[in-house]
């Protein structure tokens, strides 16, 4: 059975681009757009990776990630991180909050693949 | 009875012994063993000198008349003493290191080394001190014929004039001998300084002797002296506040500016750690001779006659009692008294009259003047002593024709304040770097003039210089400027009177003219090295030297210096200078240097002429200018770091925290800036790459699916272009980099222009109400970019207008000088918290639709802004409502 | 070692202490001015009712604060030359005193 990836992203382009080639390996990939509602999204799904973007309306990727990551049921929820702005302050604090997996935008599609399959098959 | 044949071998033999310790104090420092001269005890002693005759037998006098009064005039030097630390230190560290030779040559050195303010000072402490001379010969004389009538009430049948005169001849005598043997460097004198110092253990003991055998000979004890002191007809408190004050504040400051006090406390201080010890020895001195003040003027009030003269009770006490002895003592100490002080404060004038009035003079008589033959220290040495002889003449003068009148008391405290005049200057040139010449002049001469007016003519009596009329109505009877009760003060005391008017005036005009004039550079790196006397022990740099020939220079300190000495001091700088001769190079330091020896032998205002007129032209040439600027610079650099403890620096630790928070708050803005861009060039970049990956990759890929992901590569690169286009335009309209096209135009066929063209790519209808605009206003501006303005608040109620009927209302209302165009739209208002930051660049207020990099209202803002009007959000019940403001 | 280590403490303490002696040292004539000029407030014979002060009692007080001046004035004169505290004479302390 195809395991689940939930997508965390507001650009529409991007969502496609991602689904169309996770979906191509066999996962099934849903997309959420709206920060603010996207942990009770992960809650109700229990996906099995969680891709989340950096910048979201409503709450931001970081407040998402620590949040997840206080709750225990999630502690070992594989999460790749995206991000277009490129700091490394950004990095370093989703580092520090327990991300599993961090990228910057724009990613190569191999890379992408690369990554999800690795978390996948911890 | 002691005859007064007696008393004159008494004195003569005092005289010889005083001879022989200045003699034998002279001998001991010329040999080198003179250490124990410049003892601690010596320089405290020497500061008696402020205890004159007016305080030994005058201070009686004073007691009788007005009870504790006499007291103030030994409180405040007690105080200024006590109080070291906040200006004696300064002075004597000053007067130390610029080598300042009297109180003129302190102010002239700091404003500029000015040769006028010396005279003027100089002028003002011979007039201020002369009636004190005076006074001192009338004491001496007055004492003596106690002597042939002890009763005091009349003189005796002496010949008191011609006494005077024979005085004031061996007091002259002594000065000349003993004050002008040398031209000395440091302006010091140790025959003299020990011989005061002698006498002021003798008129200590004379005064004890005296108050001791008072209250323990006649009134019996402590205990009796106190009951017979509280029933004396002075046994109550009825001191006057203001004369109790202001008494209090004039010693203290004549005690800091009689020409005789700065002598002892400055010029000959050789130690400054003496000064710390006098600042507590001194005031006991003082104690002790206030001690017995009261009990010898209660006793003398009882036993002697009513009409005895007060002033005289410390020798007629005792001579009543039949103590000849005692009273003999008490002559020598009153004798010693008004001696130290003759020969102080004759010498002090002196060297002032000399440095400042002849030697300048005879300078300028010369023509070519220190260039020319003759040895100048002659000069010198001459000069001083013909003033010396021509003040205590004056003094003798003044004591004729006022014919011994008059209080002791009163003619001290004219005098005081007299001197005191010269204490806004002073101060005010050793604290305050602001304090220039002119203001020095200005406060001077106020305060001098009041003086004479209110203080000094009105004392000789009615009708002698004033008259009684003048006194009474003013001048050409102005009530306003009556010299007892200028402007109006009624009802004053007139000692406090005239110090209040003189003193106020003159620090106010001291501090009004400094605060209009501008010193010129030797003023204000004078008062640098004054006022910063501890910051900053460098030198300063007059002299550009390169002129000066060294053999001249030698010539003229030989002729002030003196041989051996001037090439001693040669011989010292070759050397340091590395060089084999006795002829070291002309450099600036070197001249500065020799102009420091040879200001303390003839002034700094002398000197600096004398050096002046071998080195040629002007003293302040550009290059000296530059070197002053660049010593400034480097003084002000210098302190700022010595005063690391100083608010200063505390200052500039607060100016940098704002600074470092103004540029860690930009650095915020800029990382915050940067992100963004990054973000908004980064997303669509991803889609792009994404999908340009996936066409490549991807083989099969339905036709449909490539199209599709064709134009999202498409619709994203021409988002980025747009976003590229947005920047280059923000940046350049922030830059302030835009050249406007301004046309003429009807407001109108603008909005036209934005509404078609925001049309035509629509995909969201949205109904535009153009009514309200008035067709015939015109405008001068650039139309272009005011279209763009247009355009972009027409495409944003498109976008963001979330209405089932959306409406935009343009209408255009004309206010004074300005059209305003109002853009009202029925969406969903703005949140309250989201409008201040609406013309922020990339704050997008609805963040679900991205097609939007932020930055279209932060451009309309700049292009208004630009073109002189302004943009705002104005908030409504329902919808939102933009309005631009362009000037008509 | 451990003296070593003291070392600079006692030197902070003491020079603090110095500080504060200098500081004593510059209000001495402050103080002095204030209760010299307290007679002024004291009642003269012509206040009516008022006992005015006796002579005796105004030497007492004058005196008094005159040798209370001197005392404190040496006292510490001597703590601050025993402490090093006082300036050396000319050149040697160009930067040793905070203006």
């Amino acid at each position: 059975m195809g395991k689940r990836v939930l997508l965390v992203e507001d650009e529409p382009n991007i969502i496609e681009a991602i689904t169309f080639l996770l979906s191509r390996e066999g996962w099934k990939v849903e997309s959420h757009t709206d920060g603010a509602t996207a942990v009770e999204r992960v809650n109700d799904l229990r996906p099995d990776l969680l891709m989340l973007d950096h910048m979201l309306p409503g709450k931001s990727g970081l407040d998402i990630l620590i949040e997840l990551r206080s709750d225990e049921q999630f502690a070992a929820l594989p999460i790749l991180m995206l991000t277009a702005r490129g700091q490394m302050r950004d990095r370093a604090q989703a580092e520090a909050a327990g991300v599993s997996r961090f990228m910057t935008k724009p990613f190569s599609n191999t890379q992408v693949l690369a990554a999800v399959r690795d978390l996948m098959s911890l | 009875m002691a005859s007064v044949n007696l008393l004159i071998a008494v004195c003569l033999i005092y005289v010889a012994f005083l001879f022989a310790v200045a003699f034998a104090a002279e001998r001991a420092a010329s040999r080198g063993r003179g250490n124990w001269l410049r003892s601690p005890l010596v320089y405290t002693l020497s500061l008696s000198i402020y205890c004159t005759a007016w305080t030994f037998y005058g201070a009686v006098g004073y007691a009788a008349r007005s009870g504790m009064e006499f007291v103030t005039i030994y409180l405040g030097p007690s105080l200024v003493m006590i109080g070291w630390w906040w200006m004696l230190r300064k002075l004597v560290r000053i007067g130390r290191t610029q080598r300042v030779t009297s109180v003129a040559d302190l102010i002239s050195s700091r404003y500029g080394k000015s040769n006028v303010l010396a005279i003027i000072v100089t002028v003002m402490a011979v007039v201020g001190v002369t009636p004190y001379i005076a006074l001192q010969l009338q004491s001496v004389t007055l004492s003596l014929s106690i002597f042939a009538d002890p009763t005091g009430v009349t003189d005796g049948g002496m010949n008191l004039l011609s006494a005077g005169f024979w005085v004031a001849l061996g007091l002259a005598l002594f000065t000349v001998l003993f004050g002008t043997r040398n031209l000395n460097a440091n302006e010091r004198h140790d025959g003299v300084v020990i011989a005061i110092a002698v006498e002021a253990v003798v008129k200590l003991v004379a005064l004890l002797a005296v108050g001791i055998f008072v209250v323990w000979g006649v009134a019996g004890g402590l205990g009796e002296m106190m009951v017979r002191i509280d029933s004396s007809e002075i046994g109550q408190w009825e001191v006057d506040s203001s004369r109790w004050t202001a008494l209090t504040v004039l010693s203290g400051a004549a005690f800091l500016c009689l020409p005789r006090m700065f002598q002892v406390l400055v010029v000959e201080n050789d130690d400054e750690r003496h000064l710390h010890i006098a600042s507590w020895a001194f005031p006991i001195y003082l104690m002790l001779m206030s001690l017995f003040v009261v009990p010898i003027a209660v006793i003398g009030l009882d036993l002697l006659p009513a009409n005895a003269n007060p002033d005289l009770f410390v020798l007629t006490v005792p001579l009543s009692q039949g103590q000849d002895g005692l009273a003999i003592l008490s002559f020598l100490g009153g004798f010693s008294s008004a001696t130290s002080m003759v020969i102080v404060a004759t010498l002090a004038l002196s060297t002032m009259v000399s440095n400042h009035v002849v030697m300048p003079i005879w300078l300028s008589f010369q023509g070519q003047g220190a260039a020319v033959s003759g040895d100048v220290r002659n000069v010198v040495l001459f000069s001083r002593r013909m003033s010396i002889l021509v003040i205590i003449a004056l003094g003798y003068l003044y004591y004729r024709v006022s014919g011994g009148s008059g209080a002791l008391a009163a003619i001290g405290l004219i005098s005081f304040t007299g001197v005191a005049q010269f204490l806004p200057a002073m101060m005010g040139g050793i604290f305050w770097r602001g304090a220039t010449r002119v203001g020095a002049l200005s406060g001077l001469l106020v305060g001098f003039a009041i003086w004479i007016y209110a203080s000094l003519l009105p004392s000789f009596g009615a009708d002698v210089v004033m008259s009684q009329a003048l006194l009474d109505q003013g001048p050409f009877d102005i009530d306003f400027l009556r010299p007892q009760s200028l402007f109006g003060i009624e009802g004053v005391d007139p000692t406090v009177h005239a110090v209040f008017w003189s003193l106020f005036l003159n620090t106010s005009a001291f501090v009004l003219g400094s605060l209009i004039s501008f010193p010129n550079p030797l003023e204000r790196l004078q008062g640098a090295q004054f006022v910063n006397i501890f910051a900053h022990s460098g030198h300063a740099r007059g002299w550009s030297g390169s002129v000066a020939e060294s053999e001249d220079l030698m010539v003229m300190a030989q002729r002030i210096l003196g041989g051996s000495e001037a090439q001693k001091l040669f011989r010292r700088e070759a050397q340091k200078q590395g060089q084999d001769g006795h002829l070291p190079e002309p450099t600036p330091d070197f001249l500065q240097r020799l102009e420091r020896e040879m200001s303390a032998s003839v002034g700094a205002a002398t000197a600096h002429a004398m050096i002046s007129q071998l080195v040629g032209g002007t003293s302040v040439s550009v290059q000296d200018l530059m070197a002053v600027a660049h010593e400034s610079a480097q003084m002000l650099e210098y302190s700022s770091q010595l005063e690391a403890k100083s608010s200063e620096l505390s200052t500039t630790a607060l100016q940098l925290r704002d600074v470092n928070a103004k540029l860690t708050q930009l650095s915020v803005q800029k990382d915050a800036f940067l992100s963004q861009i990054s973000h908004e060039l980064r997303t669509p970049m991803t889609s792009i790459r994404s999908f340009s990956e996936i066409l490549r990759d991807s083989d099969g890929l339905e036709a449909v699916d490539k199209t599709k992901y064709a134009s999202i590569i498409h619709v994203e690169a021409i988002r980025l272009t747009r976003l590229l286009d947005d920047l280059l335009d923000l940046s350049v309209l922030e830059n302030g980099q835009v050249s406007l096209n301004p046309a003429t135009g009807a407001l109108l066929s603008v909005i036209d222009h934005a509404v078609t063209t925001t049309q035509a790519g629509a995909i969201r209808a949205i109904t535009i109400d153009k009514s309200g605009i008035d067709g015939a206003l015109v405008l001068t501006t650039d139309l272009d970019r005011l279209s763009q303005v247009f355009i972009n608040l027409i495409s944003n109620a498109q976008k963001y207008c979330k209405s089932e009927n959306p409406t935009l209302v343009i209408e255009t209302v004309v206010k004074h000088d300005e059209v305003v165009v109002l853009f009202t739209d029925n969406g969903i208002s703005i949140p309250a918290d989201k409008r201040a930051l609406i013309f922020e660049k990339f704050s997008r207020i609805n963040d679900q639709d991205g097609s939007g990099a932020g930055l279209g209202l932060a451009i309309c803002r700049e292009i208004v802004a630009r073109l002189g009007g302004k943009i705002e959000h104005l908030p409504i019940l329902k919808g939102n409502q933009f309005a631009v403001h362009l000037p008509l | 070692m451990s003296i070593d280590l003291n070392q600079p403490v006692f030197l902070e303490r003491r020079s603090y202490r110095q500080r504060r002696m200098m500081d004593a040292v510059r209000l001495l004539p402050v103080i002095g001015l204030l209760l010299w000029l307290l007679p002024t407030l004291w009642s003269v014979s012509d206040d009516g009712g008022v006992e005015p002060v006796k002579m005796s009692q105004a030497i007492i007080y004058v005196f008094g604060v005159w040798v209370c001046l001197i005392l404190s004035g040496g006292l510490l004169w001597r703590y601050l030359v025993a402490g090093g505290e006082m300036p050396a004479p000319l050149d040697a302390d160009a930067t040793s005193e905070p203006e």
